[in-house]
């Protein structure tokens, strides 16, 4: 390096760089082996693991007379296929958006605490580059999340009870390949309304310095939305609120599939991650890091 | 026939602004949302290859100019170039050459020191993956953390932290090296350790801009000076520059006093202070070896004479009018 000349930058900076796809997924790599091997994020996912056990040997145990019950529980005694299914209905309300709210609130509050956000940022990074692999390792949580309850279901299931042709909610039976497309389709679906809010939690995350703030109006943003979604008296607005279309899923078990629900919650979770998003962004590029 | 096409401009101009400054600043100004102005019209040049100290109180802007000149800040006014490029413009190109220690090491607690370091190594888009480990592995030996490169952070000691934070500064070369108070909580042997790091950069030709508040660290690692003092630059210049801007003063230890005094004043000393054993005089533009002859020649019995040179505590009451916070 010369000293004489300090103006490095006449000699091009492309001759170390690499190709900037190339860049982005070293960086995205990077991100999602932070995400996937910190052991709270692991724990998280070893717990909702658990749940379709849980409900399996409870359903096992007290086996729900036909008819009685919420939704799919009925289906998890005719054949276990439905367990990790009828998990996601009971993990839904809560449990999901909170661990959700965990992961999501600390991308960027998390980094921004600890310091690491300075360093990120002087490599530098760029902070929208930033932002997008934040999201993508949100996103990528949010599937895991989903596939762990699905797989952990179906295993459980087959286990504890019979397994062959599924007869899905319509009454049509359809053999055991056709069921798993159905399965993996309620899976990406599911992962979509998760990454909604998180987009909602990446927002939050990108306005505090404390994660457990962010994390916490994340969770408060996913209980008021059902509260007010379960209020009659204000139907007029439940068709904007997130968690409304949550529970389109049932609607993929039927036969033929039903979109309609399906379609209006993606678009609906389509907006929110746009203006969630937006916002997050519009926030990350302009504040000053003073952490 | 010829056709004549305008050449397209090019992502890298090739006429950067004249400047021999690898940084300069112009007014740089941050006033916080509150109302307190942090820094205020700054004016800053380092040249090249200078070990340059920023030297001020807690308090005195050190930190937010430095945010500022990385990009973390955005100035309320003023503009300011780094390695002669336009910031924060020219950040994505300029900032790869440019290694930074911010307000003490900040890293995932979770994870070791290599680990840490490959996460910062991932983010640079500039560096290619395949020698990540490699550019790890010697930035860690640099400053003698490999034994404990696989070690949790939340395990390392202060001066360990400290270390892996400057181990991140210099994971790959750099032109400008940017440290803010990197001895700060350091035990006597790790301050030691650190600023031998700094004189090797230093002395590789890497340009180091050193925020201390400590007058001891400027002294012994730097050869070019800033003073802040309540977001105000008060001095600039050469460490030198800086002892003669507070006077260098001569004792004449006599018994002839008022004889040497005015030896001293014909050779172009100040107003010497004539006392009962001596004179005492700023140095000024005289020459002090001139001096000594001139006292001989003029048969003047001289017991000792000594040439004081203040020190930079000295210097900064006499810049500020006030004491300076003092940690060693």
């Amino acid at each position: 390096m010369s000293t004489s000349n300090p103006l490095v930058l006449d000699r091009p900076a492309v001759a170390v760089a690499d190709r900037p796809s190339r860049a982005t997924v070293r960086f995205l790599r990077s991100e999602l082996r932070l995400v996937f091997r910190r052991r709270r994020n692991l724990a998280m996912l070893a717990v909702l693991a658990a749940a379709p056990v849980l409900l399996g040997v409870i359903v096992r145990l007290t086996s729900p007379a036909a008819g009685e019950g919420p939704p799919l529980l009925n289906q998890v005694t005719q054949n276990g296929f439905f367990l990790g299914l009828a998990s996601l209905v009971f993990a839904s309300p809560l449990f999901l958006p909170m661990v959700m709210a965990v992961v999501s609130g600390d991308s960027v509050a998390g980094e921004a605490s600890s310091g690491t956000l300075r360093n990120l940022l002087v490599v530098p990074t760029g902070r929208t580059r930033l932002l997008l692999v934040k999201y993508a390792g949100v996103a990528a949580y949010a599937l895991a999340c989903i596939a762990v309850i699905v797989v952990s279901g179906l295993i459980t299931g087959w286990l504890l009870f019979p397994a062959g042709d599924v007869v899905l909610l319509s009454g049509a039976p359809v053999s055991l390949v056709e069921a798993l497309g159905r399965a993996t389709l309620v899976t990406v679906y599911m992962a979509v309304m998760l990454a909604t809010l998180g987009a909602i939690g990446l927002f939050f995350s990108t306005l505090t310095e404390v994660p457990m703030g962010a994390m916490a109006a994340t969770v408060t943003v996913a209980v008021v939305s059902q509260i007010l979604d379960a209020i009659p008296q204000i139907e007029v607005i439940h068709e904007y609120l997130h968690p409304h279309w949550w529970l389109a899923f049932m609607d993929l078990l039927r036969e033929p599939m039903l979109f309609d629900n399906v379609r209006t919650g993606l678009l609906v979770s389509a907006a929110y991650i746009a203006v969630f998003g937006s916002l997050a962004w519009a926030r990350l590029t302009t504040k000053d890091v003073t952490s | 026939m010829t056709t004549v096409v305008s050449r397209p401009t090019t992502t890298f101009p090739t006429a950067p602004s004249r400047t021999d400054a690898v940084l300069r600043t112009e007014g740089l100004t941050k006033q916080f949302p509150g109302g307190q102005v942090a820094v205020d019209g700054l004016n800053l040049a380092v040249p090249p290859g200078a070990v340059f100290g920023f030297l001020g109180p807690n308090g005195s802007g050190k930190t937010t100019t430095i945010r500022m000149l990385l990009g973390l800040i955005t100035p309320t006014e003023g503009s300011f170039e780094l390695l002669g490029r336009p910031m924060p413009d020219a950040a994505a190109q300029v900032l790869p050459h440019v290694g930074a220690l911010i307000e003490g090491p900040a890293f995932y607690p979770y994870l070791s020191g290599r680990d840490n370091l490959l996460r910062l190594d991932a983010a640079d888009r500039t560096v290619g993956g395949r020698a990540a480990r490699q550019r790890v592995d010697e930035a860690l030996d640099r400053v003698g953390l490999a034994a404990a490169a696989t070690k949790r952070y939340r395990a390392y000691s202060l001066g360990m932290r400290q270390r892996l934070g400057l181990a991140a500064a210099l994971l790959r070369p750099r032109e400008l090296l940017v440290l803010d108070e990197p001895t700060n909580g350091l035990d006597p042997q790790g301050t030691r350790e650190v600023r031998a790091i700094i004189r090797d950069v230093g002395a590789g030709g890497t340009t180091v801009f050193l925020s201390s508040h400590l007058l001891t660290e400027v002294e012994q690692v730097c050869s070019h000076v800033g003073v802040m003092n309540h977001g105000r630059l008060i001095f600039s210049g050469e460490l030198g520059e800086l002892r003669r801007a507070a006077g260098t003063r001569v004792r004449v230890d006599t018994s002839r006093p008022a004889a040497a005094a005015a030896v001293l004043h014909q050779r172009g000393t100040g107003e010497p202070d004539i006392r009962a054993n001596g004179v005492v005089a700023d140095l000024e533009e005289a020459d002090s070896e001139q001096l000594v002859e001139a006292l001989v020649i003029a048969g003047v019995p001289v017991r000792q004479f000594i040439v004081e040179q203040p020190d930079l505590e000295d210097v900064f009451v006499e810049l500020t009018g006030e004491g300076f916070d003092v940690d060693q």
